[in-house]
Order: C-alpha cells, then sequence, then structure tokens
C-alpha cells in the first residue's frame, strides 16, 4: 500500500487545488463587479477534498455535486470554458446557461452535476452506483456532499441501500462545520462514522485540508470500492473561508473561527511540503502563473459568449417532444 | 387476438421491453420476490434474474433518485411506488432532478425512467392509499404522465414509456387491474400524446382518461337511451394531451365535460376547459363543465367513499346540463 507521494502526484495535486482556489477567487471578483447572476457559493478552503479524492478517480467515475461544487467540477475535469461561461449565465457555457453555478454538470467526464438541494446528489450517485455494477463498467460513483445534509433523510436511505447492494459508492463527506449559517453541533446528533458502522459501512476520518492525505485515504477506499467491497465513508474535515454565499455577511460567525479556518490553508500546507521536497518557491510560483494564465484565458472567452437563445431554451424541456400539447 | 387482464398487461409490457433491451431494469417495493402488491411484476425476477428485478427497501425518494442516476448511468429504471399518495416522498427526485436535468444541463442528458404507480379510490383504502395527484406532475414542465384506460393501452403506452428519452409517470389505476381486454398477439406500443375516440357522437363531448373512461362509456349508454349521442375521448395521456382531438371533437359537438376521479379544483379538467376556452370560445355552446371529486380526503366508509367518488350519473347530469344551458340563465353554483 502506498503510504507517501510522489513529487510528480503532490504537484499535481497542488496544480488541481490552485486551479479551483483561483477560479473562485476569480469569479468573486466577477461577482463583486455584478458579472455574476444569482448566489455564487465559494469552496476556498475546501480545495484539499476534491482534488484528493478525484486524482484517485479513473475518467469512467462519477461524481454526484452539491450546491458548493466548483471544486468537484474543476477536479473531475470539465472544460474551463464552459465553467466559466456557464456560471456567467452564456450559450457556450456546459448547460447553455440554464442552470447556472449550482447547476454546473458534464456529462462528458462523469460530472453529474452540482446540486440545487441539499441531500439531492446521494441518491443519483447511488443510481450512477447501480448503473456501474449492473453494466460492469469497472466504474465507481461518489457523492460529495456537506455536513448539512447528514440530516437529510436521504443520506439514511442512501447509506442503508448501498450497504445492503453492496454499491460500489463513496460517501464523501466535506464537514465544514457549517449547515448554511448554524454550527454542526446545533445540527447533528450523530457521528457520520458511527452512522456508517450501523450500516456496516467502512469509515475514514481524515484531515481535509491536507491533500495529500486525502488522496491517500481516496486511492484506498476507491480501490475497495472498485474491488467489489461496497460503499465507503471518507468524512474530510475541513473549513470554510467564505460565507455560505457571496455577500454573506457572516455575522453568526465569530473572528475566531475565520482565523482558525485560514490557519489551515490547504494551499500552503501543499506549497511548503514541495518546498520540503525540494521544489523551489520560484518553480511553484511559474507553475501557479500558468494556471492563472489558463483560468484568464477562459474568462475572457467566456465573457465573449453570447446570451442563450430563449426559443432554443423554451424547445428544450424534453429530448423527445411528444405528439399533443405540453404547456 | 386473446383476453388479458390489465395488470397482466402490464406485466407483459415489463417483459417484453426486458426481453427486447438488456438495459431495462426494474426496482421498488416488494417488487421482485413478491411480485408486487397487485401481483404486476411477478414472475418477472424469476424470468430475469435478481440483478435486474430488485426489491428495494421502503424508501421512496432514495427509489426515484437512484432511477435518476441510473438513468444517467445508461439503464432504462423502471421503478414502483407503490401507491401514489407515497410518491410525496419522492418529489425532489421527480420535481427537482428528473424533470430539470435535460433542460438544466444543456440538453447534454437524457433522462430515461418511468415511475409506475397505482392510484384511485373504491377500495377503501382511505385517505393515505387512493389519492389521484396525476395533475400535480402535469405541471411540472419536462415530466410525462401516461393514464391508460384498458389492457391494450397499458401495454403499448408502457412500453412507449420505457423507450421515450424522458422521465414518464406511469399511472395504473387500482380498480383496473382485473379489468380484462383484448390485446394483439404482437401487440405494439402506442405514441404518448395521442387521444383515442372511445366512442363517436354528435351532442357533446366527454373527456376522460383512466379508469373515468369506463365510467363516461356507462354514462353514454343511459344518455343514449334518452337520444344523446355523446362522444367519449379517451386522453391516455394527460401530459402531454391531444389538444387537437379534444378541440376537432369539440368542433362537431359544440359542447365539452372533462371528468376525472381526481378532485375537480385545479386539476386536467380545469386546464382543459380553460384551453378550450381559449381557443374555442366561439364554438362553444355552453361553458365547459368539470366532473371529479368533490374538495375533501377521500374518506374511508363504504358509505362515504361511494358518495365521494364520481360516476357515472355525475357524468351523465353534466352532459345534460350543458345541452339544457341556456344564454344568460343564471346557472347555480
Amino acid at each position: 500500500m502506498q503510504i507517501e507521494l510522489s513529487q510528480q502526484e503532490l504537484l499535481s495535486l497542488h496544480q488541481t487545488m490552485v486551479l479551483i482556489r483561483r477560479s473562485e477567487e476569480r469569479l468573486s471578483r466577477l461577482f463583486a463587479d455584478g458579472e455574476v447572476p444569482g448566489f455564487l457559493h465559494l469552496s476556498i478552503g475546501q480545495e484539499a477534498v476534491p482534488a484528493g479524492i478525484c486524482a484517485a478517480l479513473q475518467a469512467g467515475d462519477t461524481v454526484a455535486s452539491n450546491h458548493r461544487g466548483h471544486g468537484h467540477a474543476l477536479a473531475k475535469g470539465v472544460e474551463l470554458r464552459g465553467f466559466f461561461a456557464e456560471i456567467l449565465g452564456r450559450e457556450e457555457g456546459l448547460c447553455r446557461g440554464r442552470g447556472g453555478s449550482i447547476h454546473v454538470a458534464d456529462l462528458r467526464v462523469g460530472m453529474l452535476g452540482a446540486n440545487g438541494i441539499v441531500g439531492g446528489g446521494l441518491p443519483i450517485a447511488l443510481g450512477s452506483a447501480l448503473a456501474h455494477q449492473v453494466r460492469r463498467t469497472g466504474g465507481i460513483a461518489v457523492a460529495f456532499f456537506g455536513d448539512g445534509a447528514m440530516a437529510e433523510g436521504v443520506l439514511h436511505e442512501c447509506l442503508n441501500l448501498a450497504s445492503l447492494w453492496k454499491l460500489p459508492l463513496i460517501f464523501a463527506c466535506e464537514n465544514n462545520g457549517w449547515s448554511e449559517f448554524s454550527p454542526l453541533d446545533r445540527q447533528f446528533a450523530a457521528q457520520l462514522g458511527a452512522l456508517g458502522n450501523a450500516f456496516g459501512i467502512p469509515s475514514v476520518q481524515v484531515d481535509g485540508s491536507d491533500v495529500a492525505a486525502v488522496c491517500l485515504a481516496a486511492n484506498r477506499i476507491v480501490g475497495a470500492a472498485r474491488r467489489g467491497d461496497g460503499p465507503q465513508i471518507l468524512e474530510c474535515k475541513t473549513f470554510r473561508w467564505r460565507g455560505h454565499y457571496e455577500g454573506d455577511p457572516q455575522k453568526y460567525r465569530d473572528a475566531d473561527d475565520l482565523a482558525a479556518a485560514r490557519n489551515r490553508d490547504p494551499l500552503a500546507l501543499s506549497s511548503a511540503r514541495l518546498v520540503a521536497m525540494g521544489i523551489s518557491a520560484e518553480r511553484i510560483g511559474t507553475f501557479e502563473r500558468t494556471v492563472e494564465a489558463r483560468i484568464e484565458a477562459a474568462v475572457e472567452a467566456a465573457c465573449l459568449g453570447r446570451e442563450p437563445d430563449y426559443a432554443a431554451a423554451a424547445a428544450d424541456v424534453y429530448t423527445q417532444t411528444a405528439a399533443g400539447t405540453h404547456g | 387476438m386473446a383476453e388479458i387482464r390489465y395488470a397482466m398487461a402490464i406485466n407483459r409490457a415489463l417483459a417484453d421491453a426486458m426481453l427486447a433491451d438488456a438495459s431495462v431494469i426494474l426496482f421498488g417495493e416488494d417488487v421482485a420476490a413478491p411480485g408486487g402488491p397487485f401481483t404486476v411484476t411477478r414472475g418477472l425476477q424469476a424470468q430475469f434474474g435478481a440483478e435486474r428485478v430488485r426489491d428495494t427497501p421502503i424508501s421512496e425518494a432514495t427509489i426515484t433518485g437512484a432511477a435518476v442516476g441510473t438513468a444517467l448511468g445508461g439503464l432504462k429504471p423502471v421503478v414502483e411506488i407503490m401507491f401514489m399518495d407515497f410518491i410525496t416522498l419522492a418529489m425532489d427526485a421527480l420535481v427537482n432532478q428528473a424533470a430539470k436535468a435535460h433542460f438544466m444541463f444543456g440538453g447534454q442528458c437524457s433522462v430515461p425512467m418511468v415511475v409506475r404507480t397505482p392510484h384511485g379510490g373504491g377500495l377503501n383504502a382511505g385517505p393515505q392509499h387512493s389519492q389521484c395527484l396525476e395533475a400535480w406532475f402535469g405541471h411540472v414542465p419536462g415530466l410525462k404522465v401516461v393514464v391508460p384506460s384498458n389492457p391494450a393501452d397499458a401495454y403499448g403506452l408502457l412500453r412507449a414509456a420505457i423507450t421515450d428519452p424522458d422521465p414518464v409517470i406511469f399511472v395504473e389505476n387500482k380498480t383496473l387491474y382485473s379489468m380484462k381486454g383484448e390485446l394483439a398477439d404482437a401487440p405494439q406500443s402506442v405514441a404518448i400524446g395521442r387521444a383515442r375516440i372511445a366512442q363517436s357522437g354528435s351532442d357533446a363531448t366527454i373527456v376522460v382518461y383512466g379508469a373515468s373512461v369506463a365510467t363516461a362509456l356507462k354514462a353514454a349508454i343511459s344518455l343514449a337511451a334518452e337520444g344523446i349521442a355523446a362522444e367519449v375521448i379517451d386522453l391516455r395521456s394527460i401530459q402531454p394531451w391531444d389538444e387537437r382531438a379534444v378541440l376537432e371533437s369539440v368542433t362537431k359537438t359544440r359542447r365539452l365535460i372533462v371528468a376525472h376521479e381526481a378532485v375537480t379544483a385545479f386539476g386536467v379538467g380545469a386546464e382543459i376547459a380553460a384551453r378550450v376556452s381559449e381557443l374555442a370560445f366561439g364554438q362553444l355552446a355552453a361553458p365547459v363543465f368539470r366532473v371529479g371529486a368533490d374538495f375533501m380526503p377521500i374518506p374511508f366508509a363504504r358509505s362515504l367513499e361511494r358518495e365521494y367518488l364520481p360516476g357515472e350519473a355525475d357524468i351523465a347530469a353534466a352532459v345534460r346540463r350543458s345541452l339544457n344551458w341556456k344564454p344568460n340563465a343564471r346557472t347555480k353554483p
């Protein structure tokens, strides 16, 4: 069993985290400039979780995400220009401007969609795992969810059914301690690991700010799920740096809590580790600037996109418009 | 041609669909080993194996949400919600996920899933095992809603629903499961969205679906004895519904009655009445009349349920009311 990551592997994980961090920082600026319609939920501070888990996946594996899903989408490899164009509400967006930030999806890379309903992605991921099992694709499915979803009934239904059917499904919990505006200890009376125990599902808890730890744990449990050992839980303790949504004044949160979050910066941790492995800070910086240039090019292209066509959208409610009158 | 019961016609459609397409799978509460609460899925697990025909725990939200995920994963799931009343527990999966995925993801994907579920009273099953909630789903862009009235249509529409790339709610009336009818030796699909003229007539149009078709046909017999020729249109599906067939009939009869077992208020009848009024007001010789259940939960006691359910006399009375309607006459509310 692998107990350490190579320099190259860690560099690749760091690159994914930089992609997520800088993309969201860019989105935050676009939002402040009034360029992003609707709501924006950023995952800054949580980058190590999607980066570490998606690095353990293969192209055919599938992930279902939640409302804080930019990291999952980017780590799974969605097309960058389409990603920004979608969030900006453009025709060239991955979803042709019909979904926005909360519904970014790219089925070509196994990204089954962010989701506006807390817990909504869980049964979809379970169904995807069932399809992998029945079709013998060799693939697995991952359900990304936050600690807020632990109070949703579907999580408990899904733990039960996934265990009964030994589905190749990873329950990936990003436990950032906040259910929207309320702290976890006022939201959930149990522990996820204990719940897993109750359903006979192995669970691992990991420092969700340490991308190497997340990736090594993910490699183990993804391997187990792929071998046919059934569902697995990976609970990542992580920190949400921003509000529930951009513009959230976070009056419910004190300065100590925010400072504690910023003290566990997954990017700073991985940078330090890379330097300790002998990679120069200069090389890491060059690396990061390459990612930033990619983002800037994608944003520029996305901003040039067209507004979506209303008639085309209205004609695309169904895949196959049947005879008769729909509405 | 052979005679077959409605429940067995559905069973045969499921078996034929599974034979024709290895990606069709079934799951739901007690559908596999027990063969379904109304024996609709009897024998299918034995024929197709435990991988393709599965019993689930009592978890409607996850059954339906998993259907979305399996459909996105390249399978064609047909799931069962044991009573339509229980579909309330699956609303997120249907309304927010299944209905929207194709549109919301910019046409990247389809969600080819079918939810089979029985509705309807007549079994004294009480307020939480008898409701007709199909109008709710007709209101949601992205869903299709099919309600077959006889064994041949149950077969043909279910085959069409399973082949359809979009999510379909397939509603079976519990009192129809024992209904007998003819089924061709090599039965075909029936296109969703096309109505059927169950009986031709020239004096008034009665638009119905599901079990109300048989009720309307009985009403038409009693009306015929009075010299009234009613035309009965079986919608077969309510989302989409065959507006053209209804308008053609109304152009001929100039009178329209829409009848269903579901509660009248905010129902399918209200939608059709409004639409026909918008499109063919000048053709109508009388207001469109609706026949449906009173605005109350379905009661349990035999006497209460009998009075609650709209029957042939209610439909016949509505037709007479239409024929007797005089302009400027004040009608009692």
